[in-house]
């Protein structure tokens, strides 16, 4: 009933155009609120496992959860009615299933409890969500401000150097008790320059040099960027001792790079400095020497009689989920101790939602790049294109860095679940990304409209 | 750039197919050999994640479970706990288990696939059976008539019921108490080591684990060979046997505590325990026959559990003649567990046939539903019936009006054989007092128990050393205690 008056309502307000295409909204609607259902319903799950008894918050968190949704859903079809009907539920759902796994955890650390503040910050970044779906109007507003984008990115990269080191990395920003992790809000600045940098540049960075073997290599002057942007993912390596953030930076790059121009080339390049650049980090810096040291040998730390090591914990942990995990609540990936709620959170959904459930959390996050992937093949301008490529490969590789690292595929590095783990500037910048897609989309869409379906 | 996007994608797709393969090499392939590390703590969370099933004695629990509130959730109580340790042993989240804490692990734990009502649908929601319990086969009476005679001097009881095998008593003194063992604390670390240092070894099970040199008690062994071999026929005809004895090859000569052993007949050298006899008739005998009818009784067996492993009482077979005469008045090589002797009654009493001893009756569910139940094994034919009929008259003319008296049992008839083994370098050590005894009472039809005592470092007064004083009023006490419904 609501969603045919709202409908109406947009309708109304343009009444010169005759909507071909399907807004598609009533699906998202439907989708949320089986996101948010699904949320409840883990929710209680841990409490019945726990306790026997229904949560006593379950009714609030259930409400809380379901109006920001639909408070989001709002934004999205009041300002962008044309948008990708799968965005926002699977933020949803992902943002949902990540507070009941931390509420879940807390329940193991009555001392500490994180999903309290998990919720607000979920808040914030729904807020600046609805801020960006609102506010911007059109994407390409964005392309203007590609340096003051980098620039600022590179403000937060340097900024944690001033401050302490914790855990062995420099990569938080404490003041008066608020940690941030100020390279999570750079992501997303850089993709908006390397896409509005990339959207200007591509045809002179397309211009062939010299034919080495069979490769084609860039020419010289333009060979300069992608050396800049190595060096700044190499000195954020060894400065913030932060392999996952230099992997996702220098990641992203090589993919919008050979996106743009469709050079070999800068593939074959991206991958030799970026191999030169970790076998010599890995060598010679001791803390991520240590972390390749953990991959290649996850239980020689139980060999040495000093203990499983955080990797082999978490190993032990999906291996206890194995098919069907030990349903929520009753797992105990607890034991992995530290970054539990934050770096390993996928190894609790893997114990105790199993493989199925775990295949389940990818298969949402390949949705998700997926529909970005969509989103940038349907839009006509290079700008929003790269745009939406960059954010979409951001999450795939973020998840697959640390997706991997927390099941040993790959050398372990310190970094965020997309929503579902615990962290402020992380689900405040995803709910950022989801917007810039529903904005994106929004526009590729659109423009059919009218017209004659693709 | 479509292409190129497409391309991109498809890179996408490749790495998160790579997280998913990943994910099912860790959760499927590998997971059976990451449960099973031992550094891999989830099965111990979940083995004390629930109350452990209980130990019955007589009906009644004598073990429980407690909510620590820990990681390692419940811990182990016990009721009586030193009285009871030889049998439950301990159960410790620090230290393991062991004795019937460990043999029946399975069970008590609930990870027994006979506990599951639906093993396959168990298997599939990974619920664990409750814990079951284990009903053992002891007497709440006579246990505590012999922990109470052994009064917390070193040593060890085992009764049997010679009819069945069923194991009424296994005391161990001095004793300890398992429940200091259980749960995280620094306190089960403090007792741990406490109870390690310990000289006097409280945590040794002396009545399966501990052998001792049989002394006399033995004697039943060698007068069994020696009738069954037929090197004796008539109790009370006399023996060619010089006392003092001179030991075949050497020149040392084995005397007798007391007079009138030169050539004395069997009965009355089985009466007043004359070594020189019964090394003699050891040697008569021979290593082959002694050897055997031993290892009838059940020596020289590593294999016997009861469900814990026995440790295996010895015969040597590889001696020579003076080795021989001085094994068959139970020293030299020669030990026994003091439940082995206690079988030795036990066969004696039953006709010759013995049945192995087991201490488990059943075990149940939770609701009480029978998983397993022991019942009685098949006997073994040890000796021929009539030797053991004639056995029967030697033990009992030794408690009527031998050695044994003290064992007498008013309204039964007690069959007894003292025994006082020296040890140490040059019998430098303060002996140890044994009794076995069998007794059965005159309203039934067979005899209904077996006991054997053995009593360290039995007392300075060398008067009373023999097992007589010493030991045989705790046999006493433990066949009242059997006898008395």
């Amino acid at each position: 009933m609501m969603s045919a008056g709202v409908d109406t309502a947009v309708a109304e307000r343009a009444p010169a155009r005759p909507a071909r295409l399907p807004r598609r909204r009533g699906i998202e609607l439907a989708l949320i609120v089986l996101a948010v259902l699904l949320s409840v319903y883990g929710y209680c799950a841990v409490g019945l496992a726990r306790n026997g008894t229904l949560p006593p918050g379950a009714a609030g968190y259930g409400a809380g959860l379901g109006v920001l949704a639909l408070v989001a859903h709002l934004a999205v079809r009041l300002r962008a009615p044309y948008a990708d009907p799968l965005l926002l539920p699977i933020g949803v759902l992902l943002n949902g299933l990540g507070l009941v796994l931390i509420y879940r955890l807390d329940l193991e650390t009555p001392g500490d409890r994180a999903a309290p503040t998990q919720l607000v910050w979920s808040t914030l970044g729904i807020a600046l969500f609805i801020l960006v779906v609102a506010a911007l109007r059109d994407h390409r507003v964005l392309q203007r401000y590609a340096y003051v984008s980098v620039v600022a990115a590179l403000v937060l990269l340097c900024l944690p150097i001033l401050f302490p080191a914790v855990n062995g990395a420099r990569i938080w920003v404490r003041i008066s008790g608020f940690s941030l992790q100020p390279g999570e809000f750079a992501k997303v600045l850089l993709a908006v320059f390397f896409a509005a940098y990339l959207a200007a540049n591509r045809n002179a960075l397309a211009y062939a040099g010299r034919r080495v073997w069979f490769v084609q290599l860039p020419t010289g002057r333009v060979l300069g960027p992608i050396v800049a942007v190595w060096l700044v993912s190499v000195g954020v390596l060894v400065l913030e001792r932060d392999l996952g953030t230099s992997l996702l930076f220098f990641g992203l790059f090589v993919v919008l790079l050979y996106v743009a121009t469709g050079r070999t080339g800068w593939i074959a390049v991206g991958l030799l400095l970026a191999g030169f650049g970790a076998v010599a980090v890995g060598r010679f810096e001791p803390h991520v020497h240590g972390r390749v040291e953990d991959w290649l040998h996850p239980f020689a730390s139980i060999d040495a009689g000093q203990g499983p090591g955080q990797l082999a914990q978490s190993l032990f942990a999906f291996a206890a989920g194995g098919v069907l995990g030990t349903g929520l609540g009753n797992g105990h990936s607890v034991l992995i101790g530290f970054a539990v709620k934050s770096d390993f959170i996928l190894a609790t959904a893997g114990e105790e939602l199993g493989l199925a459930g775990l295949s389940a959390i990818f298969l949402l996050y390949t949705l998700l790049v997926e529909r970005g992937y969509r989103a940038g093949l349907s839009l006509r301008e290079p700008f929003g294109r790269l745009l939406a490529i960059g954010l979409a490969s951001l999450v795939a590789l973020q998840v697959f860095v640390i997706a991997g690292g927390v099941t040993g595929l790959i050398p372990l590095t310190g970094m965020a679940m997309p929503f579902l783990a615990q962290g402020g500037s992380s689900v405040v910048t995803n709910w950022t990304i989801v917007a810039l897609l529903i904005r994106v989309s929004h526009s590729a869409r659109r423009q059919y409209d009218g017209e004659p379906a693709p | 750039m479509t292409r190129h996007i497409r391309y991109a994608a498809f890179f996408c797709v490749l790495l998160l197919a790579a997280l998913l393969v990943n994910a099912a090499r860790v959760q499927v392939v590998q997971s059976p050999a990451y449960d099973d590390n031992p550094a891999n703590r989830r099965a111990t969370i979940a083995r004390y994640g629930q109350p452990r099933g209980n130990i019955l004695v007589g009906g009644r629990p004598v073990t429980g479970s407690r909510d620590s509130g820990e990681q390692l959730r419940y811990e182990r109580t016990y009721v009586d706990g030193p009285l009871y340790a030889p049998v439950t042993g301990f159960a410790s989240q620090e230290y393991g288990r062991t004795l019937l804490e460990a043999t029946e692990d399975g069970v008590l734990s609930g990870s027994d696939p006979l506990l599951a009502p639906l093993p396959l649908l168990s298997d599939l929601t990974r619920a664990r059976a409750a814990g079951g319990d284990v009903v053992t086969t002891l007497d709440r009476e006579a246990q505590r008539a012999a922990y109470e005679g052994l009064a917390g001097r070193k040593g060890a009881v085992a009764a049997v019921d010679p009819s069945t095998g069923r194991v009424l008593a296994l005391v161990s003194s001095p004793s300890y108490d398992p429940g200091e063992l259980s749960g995280n604390g620094a306190g089960a670390a403090r007792a741990w080591a406490r109870l390690n240092a310990d000289p006097d070894k409280p945590m040794l099970n002396r009545a399966v684990r501990q052998t001792y040199p049989p002394g006399s008690t033995f004697k039943v062994v060698t007068a069994a060979a020696a009738l069954d071999a037929g090197v004796i026929r008539n109790l009370d005809a006399r023996t060619r046997s010089p006392a003092p004895y001179r030991l075949p090859g050497t020149t040392t000569r084995l005397d007798n505590e007391g007079d009138g052993c030169r050539d004395a007949p069997l009965r009355e050298a089985f009466q007043w325990s004359c070594n020189t006899v019964f090394a003699k008739l050891g040697v008569d005998v021979g290593v082959a026959r002694m050897g055997a009818t031993a290892e009838a009784f059940g020596f020289n067996d590593a294999g016997l559990r009861i469900p814990f492993a026995v440790a295996p009482s010895t015969f040597d077979t590889t001696v020579d003649k003076a080795q021989l005469a001085l094994s068959s008045i139970g020293q030299y090589n020669t030990r026994a567990t003091p439940l082995q002797m206690a079988m030795v009654a036990a066969a004696v009493a039953e006709g010759g046939q013995l049945r192995p001893p087991y201490l488990v009756e059943r075990t149940t569910r939770r609701s009480g539903s029978t998983v397993a139940a022991a019942g009685p094994r098949p006997a073994r034919q040890v000796v021929q019936p009539s030797t053991a009929r004639k056995l029967r008259q030697l033990m009992e003319d030794v408690v009527r009006e031998g050695t044994g008296r003290k064992a007498a049992v008013p309204g039964a008839t007690v069959g007894g054989k003292t025994g006082t083994a020296q040890h140490g370098v040059g019998n430098s050590g303060l002996p140890y007092a044994w009794f076995v005894s069998w007794a059965q009472a005159d309203r039934d039809m067979e005899p209904k128990v077996a006991v054997a005592v053995v009593v360290e470092d039995a007392s300075a007064d060398r008067g009373d050393i023999t097992g007589g004083g010493v030991a045989a009023p705790i046999a006493r006490a433990v066949m009242e205690a059997v006898l008395d419904p």
